[in-house]
């Protein structure tokens, strides 16, 4: 019926703007005209136009956003909330916050509509803290839709009432795990709850609560300003819409691409200017740290959430982090799970005792000081945190570890024949070129 | 609960393995001051329940103090009416609350996989050696706090370091030592990406929810943000649907649905969208039972 170009700058659109982060800005390229749309229609309306797009959450688990609002009991007399998972921290994902530093205001906007939507009077953006100019980013441009009549009492003579908070987090990166955000937003160490009940029914403060990442929230006014149909026509069978790919590494061109679901990673290498010169890919995430990593014989791959996970992986949050022959896979999946074992929260035994041993075992064949059934240790220790751990942290440890050895077995092996690592160090840096042939 | 009781000693705050840095601090058992308790407590009212306003509170207090004290842990359990356990409880779960002081500058050099390949782990190492501290120390002068830190989400720009959570991207380490050089002499720094750096107690307060009217220094994106969205302003790219042909013509759409690989946003006729949508329904409908599964996160996949 229509198809669209390779790259469909939406959430992109404005950041070349000028002073793209302020609400004149925002406002001289239509923005917050979808608010007023959204606010003259029923709540449960809104609701279905975002079924109705077969938007999927942008946080990487792909849950059908409509549905997730669909789920706040209505009938529940407690106080509904909105809280906004701002707290990107996956290793490889850095979407949500150049999009939060270059146009605040479309975040803004689609919380007032999501708000709306769910009925919520109240909402959160959780923002990681370790970025300082997001933070003040936010604030300012909450102070102004508050001062513009965006946000507060009877929202543009409508009866609606939203307060919105911005709230920076301090360094934990389980608290990307939406109930150990809320933990953590209730002033808690941020711990994962048991589920059920789920945040619909019992979330912050045990009230029905929606959980949706940036992006998704970001994609909101869109789709209520052009149509559930012209987002849905977007993407693949089932996966719709658009999402930033965010390439990093050894490309070319490292940034950040929009593009329709379902682009393969050879389309985004190309557009990026090709792998640097000179190398060739050797592995990559499709979607973080957290998800399986892929090879050079994956490049076709649509990146879209069923043809990623038909490849063995998932699609994750877009984060491509693309790797050349200079690196070395034990080297970059020990360094990998020394940050899970970092970021356990303790709270779950195989994930706490089992990044610990896997940090042990890596580390030693890192240094060529294993032997070859550390390997099988490494997989039955992986066994038996995924699937047994409380939340998806010890799941997403024990990803890159399995799926290297099925494509890197020789490599670790040829760590014990080496005695230690057999790569240099330098050859994988970008400086390599000015520094290392001196 | 005895705020002034100078015996309280906080588990995991007051037993610090550095003795010596501890008592640099010379922390009295005064309370904080009164305008310190006010905007802890202005903090706290922003939200429905008081208690959730603990980590921007215990941002404050690190403005506040330099670090999480004692008498800081006393002030937001006095407050919240909950014990000093309950608090200290978290300020130690988080990686941005330091129980010893911090310098004006907290460097940070992130060592996670991607930014370490491209060359975080020798700029990590170099800045060891060139201020001879090692990680989460500060040089003598109290100028630089070094640490290495987890993926701050600028991948597209490594390596990536942060000063007081500012970035600083696409590192060397020749560049890194130039950076903390100025740094060390009081010269002016700019974020790649925001505004003159500030220090971390100023930083801190920001954090708290106070700020502090910079947020229009910078640009609204660096370089690498924008590669994607250069290349469709060149090639006129845009997210519009473009007409293929006639819509009605039955062959085409035929033709279409025969290579549907040749275009991801490529689609039948109306009749086949509508096949189509009711496949995405029932699939979506086994989506929910999978992942209504409760290890299944929602959120971000992690």
């Amino acid at each position: 019926m229509s198809r669209f170009d390779t790259l469909t700058p939406v959430l992109t659109d404005n950041w070349d703007a000028d002073r793209s982060w302020t609400l004149a800005s925002y406002e001289d390229r239509g923005g917050y005209a979808a608010v007023r749309t959204a606010l003259g229609m029923a709540p449960a309306d809104v609701v279905e136009a975002v079924k109705a797009s077969n938007l999927r959450g942008r946080g990487g688990a792909g849950f059908p956003t409509g549905m997730k609002w669909g789920f706040i009991p209505q009938d529940n007399p407690k106080p509904k909330y909105l809280v906004v998972n701002a707290d990107e921290s996956e290793p490889g994902t850095c979407k949500d916050v150049p999009l939060m530093m270059a146009s605040p205001h479309t975040l803004v906007e689609g919380v007032i509509i999501a708000s709306y939507a769910i009925r919520a009077s109240h909402a959160f953006i959780y923002v990681r803290g370790e970025v300082l100019h997001v933070v003040r980013r936010l604030q300012r441009a909450v102070q102004e839709a508050y001062l513009a009549g965006h946000l507060g009492t009877d929202i543009h003579g409508s009866g609606y009432s939203l307060e919105l908070t911005v709230h920076a987090g301090a360094g934990a990166y389980i608290c990307g795990e939406e109930t150990a955000l809320l933990d953590s937003l209730e002033g808690r160490r941020g711990q994962p709850r048991l589920r059920p009940p789920f945040p619909a029914v019992a979330g912050l403060y045990a009230s029905p609560t929606v959980i949706n990442n940036v992006e998704s929230i970001a994609s909101v006014p869109s789709i209520i300003a052009r149509g559930a149909e012209w987002f849905a026509s977007m993407g693949t069978e089932k996966s719709k819409g658009f999402g930033i790919f965010s390439l990093s590494g050894h490309v070319a061109n490292p940034g950040q691409f929009e593009a329709p679901l379902g682009i393969t990673l050879r389309e985004l290498i190309d557009l990026a200017g090709g792998m640097r010169e000179g190398h060739e890919l050797k592995f990559w995430t499709p979607g973080g740290s957290s998800t399986p990593i892929l090879t050079a014989e994956h490049l076709d791959v649509p990146l879209d959430f069923e043809g990623v996970a038909g490849a063995g992986s998932m699609l994750g949050t877009r984060a491509l982090q693309l790797f050349d022959e200079t690196t070395c896979v034990v080297r970059a999946v020990l360094r990998w799970t020394e940050f899970y074992k970092h970021e356990s929260c303790g709270k779950c035994t195989p994930c706490r005792e089992g990044t610990w041993w896997l940090v042990q075992t890596l580390a030693n064949l890192e240094q060529g000081k294993g032997q070859e059934s550390d390997l099988d240790l490494l997989d039955d220790v992986c066994d038996n945190i995924l699937g047994r751990s409380f939340c998806a942290l010890g799941d997403g440890a024990t990803s890159p570890i399995t799926s290297s050895i099925q494509y890197f077995r020789e490599e670790y092996l040829a760590h014990l024949t080496h005695g230690g690592c057999p790569f240099d160090r330098e050859a994988s840096t970008v400086f390599a070129r000015q520094e290392v042939p001196a | 609960m005895t705020a002034s009781d100078g015996a309280s000693r906080i588990p995991g705050i007051d037993d610090g393995t550095n003795a010596a840095a501890v008592s640099t601090t010379a922390e009295t058992s005064e309370p904080l001051d009164a305008a310190t308790y006010a905007e802890l407590r202005e903090i706290g009212a922003r939200y429905p329940q008081a208690r959730s306003g603990l980590l921007p509170m215990l941002h404050l207090v690190q403005s506040v103090e330099g670090r999480v004290t004692s008498r800081g842990i006393e002030a937001c359990a006095e407050i919240l009416g909950i014990s000093a356990a309950e608090v200290s409880g978290v300020a130690t779960f988080y990686t941005m609350y330091k129980r010893r002081p911090v310098g004006d500058y907290h460097v940070g050099v992130c060592t996670n996989t991607l930014c370490a390949v491209m060359g975080g782990d020798l700029i990590f190492e170099r800045l060891k050696e060139h201020l001879d501290v090692g990680n989460d120390e500060t040089t003598d002068d109290g100028a630089i706090t070094l640490e290495h830190v987890e993926c701050n989400a600028a991948c597209d720009y490594a390596p990536v370091m942060t000063v007081n959570w500012e970035f600083m991207d696409n590192m060397t380490p020749d560049s890194a030592c130039a950076l903390v050089d100025r740094l060390r002499a009081g010269e002016p720094v700019s974020s790649t990406r925001g505004p003159r750096l500030v220090t971390w107690r100023q930083a801190e307060r920001v954090l708290a929810g106070f700020p502090d009217d910079l947020a229009d220094e910078g640009p609204s994106a660096g370089p690498s943000s924008l590669v994607g969205l250069q290349i469709a302003r060149e090639r006129e790219w845009t997210a519009e649907a473009r007409p293929d042909g006639d819509d009605d013509s039955a062959a085409e759409a035929t033709a279409e649905q025969v290579d549907p690989a040749s275009s991801g946003a490529a689609e039948g006729s109306h009749e086949a969208e509508e096949i189509e949508d009711d496949a995405a329904v029932a699939a979506s409908d086994a989506d929910v039972k999978h992942e209504d599964n409760p290890d299944n996160p929602g959120g971000d996949d992690k």
